[in-house]
């Protein structure tokens, strides 16, 4: 094998199958995550009706009201679609990678802590005792399985990266002086980046909230929890889009037919992710009081850093498509666009999805912009932002996987090709809509979180963005319904020993360089020591003049 | 064709574009005095109804056309409920909140702000303009929040 370069994302390009026995609890911790989005969506739709001043609550049975359901919505899209996806993703892409084996126990116990944490958090939520929403901000004080559920689910991440961490490792020493697989390398880094990110609101769970909602501490800092949540809040959303970032520069070039354009730049952006994502959280806290405008300044300079990986992501996806484009005959300067498989759901999906999330990144940047943050602070601009990209960039790159990933974990052909491309393209038209509509309402003030199909204050400029909320969620909803279809088609139906036999993994133009700077990249230890340094520079100066906590507010129960 | 040298001069404009962002920020917060809520002060939620100057929200002049006004927030109302001042008038709102976390965001303006339970939120804003705001709770903070609003009225 080292004997010829490898320009190969894996290890092993010849092939490697991950034992059926393994390839289960992977299986199992991706139908949850799908299972979540299904679940989550229903409620979103009676959301986009509501801001449409259409009320449908009445026919969810057993909704108490439009909190709780948003509460679901929010739980399941954002935290368990994504997080159940990627313990099951990432692991199967770094076994895959490393063309070994993974630890057995810790793939059960991550999927056993995922499923005990989503019972609690479904008994909390469904009973009533948790419609907190997902940002979970005190003192609305939720029952203790609500905050003990989630502190699984982050466990089952934990337990997910250990299981990775290990598998590298060993093939480390098993290899000594070669460079690590780059597919297994991006799926390692995201990961990582989450286990810092996560620790925050792991301080904040374990030693604020569940004490708190048990009794054990009575008053709770509500500033305190808010900063902590956010500490970690703006990395969780590198850690739904990183995996979507996995699939876009190492799976989807030779989906799409072409090669991934630099395997330095792919490792050097995920090293980035991996330091940049965590000092910037104080962005979401710009209108907050108790934060000198010093503090939120660094964290401006900070999250504009941080933009800059996701535009040389932007230019190497884009440049292996064209890559791909050409070589299926593409000529002129953007003929290779058209000739993109746009015939494979799973390109399609994922193409969409990176289109809507130019939008998402443009918008992005409006938010990180503090003079307009206070226009659109907590508005239905940030809906309409966030639906284009965790909504968008991350949920249909996930459909998309799922049309090959699918057919891989359970050995099914993919059942109704033709209804995957529609449930994109109606996604992404809704979507678009969707967030036009929540954007111009949000510039002129529309609250989001709000019940506005029966809210006691309204404004006429407001009427047109609600209608098209109301019109693009219904085509997202449909289109995700759709994309169920076939899910279920697939497993239930689809022709048993017609699934792929291997990942659609990429080859590099090149193979990594041996000998250089590039080889400091794979050293992960190094990266995640300056991720700290420069997260006790962002955040440091606040934690050392704001501690100690201020224990000032009781739990209140107002749902 | 050479990948690397367009990838060099997408990312410097990338970098040119993001600096020219950074550099209109900056020009907002000291030519334009766009400043954000900061640290005004800590108080205690549970007696914030006796302490001042939350004992007595309200409107009062604080000088040649300019206002302070004091803003109770609590589920689900505002206290005052509406303010009217003249057009023309530099308002200063001082608010927090005795419960939850309200938010509070002043329509058609760049008045926005989180109302956390112990911290004191204050902006100034001058109301250039006749005509009619709404005051709005843009933070969930239980099962009424979509009814917590009130005016300002610039007359
Ligand atoms: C059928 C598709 C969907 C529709 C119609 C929909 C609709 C909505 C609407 C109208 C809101 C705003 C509710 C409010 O502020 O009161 C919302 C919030 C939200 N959505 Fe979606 N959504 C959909 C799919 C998704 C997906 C796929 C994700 C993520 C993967 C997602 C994540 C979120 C999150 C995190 C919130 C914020 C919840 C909160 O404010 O606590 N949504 N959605
Ligand atoms: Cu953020
Ligand atoms: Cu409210």
């Amino acid at each position: 094998m080292s004997a010829r370069p490898n320009t190969a994302t894996v290890y092993d390009p010849s092939g490697y199958d991950v034992p059926e026995s393994q390839k289960k609890p992977m299986r199992w911790a991706i139908y949850i995550g799908y299972a979540a989005l299904i679940a989550g969506i229903f409620h979103g739709f009676a959301q986009a009706l509501s801001y449409a001043k259409i009320d449908i609550l009445e026919y969810f049975p057993g909704l108490r009201n439009y909190y709780q359901g948003l509460t679901a919505h929010g739980v399941a899209n954002a935290l368990i679609f994504t997080f159940s996806f990627s313990n099951g993703f990432l692991a199967l892409m770094t076994a895959r990678a490393l063309s070994r084996k993974l630890n057995s126990a810790l793939l059960w116990a991550s999927l056993a802590l995922l499923g005990l944490g989503n019972v609690l958090v479904i008994f909390a939520v469904v009973t009533g005792r948790a419609s907190v929403l997902y940002t979970s901000y005190a003192p609305l004080q939720a029952h203790w399985t609500y905050y003990t559920g989630l502190v699984l689910v982050v466990l089952s991440t934990w337990a997910a990266l250990l299981n990775m961490l290990m598998a590298l490792s060993a093939w480390r020493k098993e290899h000594p002086g070669e460079r690590v697989p780059l597919l297994a390398f991006i799926s390692v880094c995201s990961y990582v980046m989450w286990f810092l990110a996560s620790l925050p609101i792991a301080v904040l769970f374990l030693g604020f909230m569940i004490p708190w909602s048990t009794g054990l501490l009575a008053k709770t800092d509500p500033l305190l929890s808010r900063t902590l949540f956010w500490f970690t809040g703006h990395a969780i959303v590198y850690a739904w889009l990183l995996p979507a970032y996995v699939s876009w520069y190492a799976l989807i070039p030779r989906q799409a037919g072409g090669k991934l354009a630099s395997d330095s730049l792919t490792r050097l952006a995920f090293v980035l992710f991996l330091v940049l994502s965590i000092p910037t959280g104080l962005h979401h806290q710009y209108t907050d009081p108790g934060i000198s405008t010093a503090m939120k300044t660094l964290h401006l300079l900070m999250t504009f850093g941080v933009f800059f990986p996701s535009l040389a992501t932007a230019f190497t996806i884009i440049a292996s498509l064209e890559i791909g484009g050409r070589a299926r005959g593409g000529k002129g300067l953007l003929g290779w666009f058209t000739k993109l498989p746009w015939g494979d759901p799973s390109v399609t999906a994922q193409l969409l999805a990176m289109i809507t999330f130019v939008f998402g990144g443009i918008t992005g940047l409006i938010n990180a912009s503090f003079t307009m943050n206070q226009v659109i602070h907590n508005t239905t601009w940030i809906p309409g932002h966030f639906h284009m990209t965790v909504g968008s960039a991350v949920a249909l790159t996930l459909v998309g996987v799922a049309y090959w990933l699918i057919p891989y974990l359970t050995g099914k052909e993919l059942w109704g090709r033709r209804i995957g491309l529609w449930s994109s393209w109606l996604y992404t038209i809704g979507v678009l809509i969707f967030a036009r509509g929540m954007a111009s309402a949000g510039l002129e003030g529309m609250p989001r979180r709000i019940y506005r199909a029966r809210a006691t204050y309204d404004l006429p400029s407001w009427e047109l963005g609600g209608i098209l909320t109301g019109i693009g969620g219904t085509l997202m909803f449909v289109g995700l319904l759709l994309f169920f279809v076939v899910i279920a088609m697939t497993i239930l139906v689809g022709r048993k020993g017609g699934g792929p036999e291997d990942i659609p993994f990429s080859e590099t133009l090149h193979p990594p360089k041996t000998s250089g700077w590039e080889v400091s990249m794979d050293r992960l230890m190094l990266w995640v020591g300056v991720a700290l340094v420069l997260i006790v520079i962002a955040y440091g100066p606040f934690f050392a003049g704001y501690l100690p906590a201020k224990l000032v507010s009781p739990g209140f129960n107002f749902f | 064709m050479n990948i690397l040298s367009y990838e060099k001069s997408f990312l410097a404009l990338g970098a040119v574009l993001l600096v020219c962002c950074l550099l209109a920020l900056g020009y907002a917060s000291f030519a334009m005095g766009i400043h954000l809520p900061g640290e005004e002060g800590l108080i205690d939620p549970e007696t914030a109804r006796e302490t001042p100057p939350f004992d007595a929200p309200g409107l009062r002049q604080t000088g040649d056309g300019t206002y302070e006004a004091v803003i109770l927030a609590s589920a689900w109302k505002f206290e005052p409920n509406e303010i009217r001042v003249p057009t023309g008038s530099e308002v200063t709102l001082t608010a927090t909140t005795v419960d939850v976390i309200h938010g509070l965001h002043v329509t058609g303006t760049r008045v926005n702000m989180m109302l956390i339970p112990g911290q004191i939120a204050r902006v100034t804003y001058t109301f250039r303009q006749p005509g009619e705001h709404l005051i709005l709770c843009h933070e969930y903070c239980g099962i009424n929040h979509h009814t917590m609003f009130g005016k300002v009225i610039v007359e």
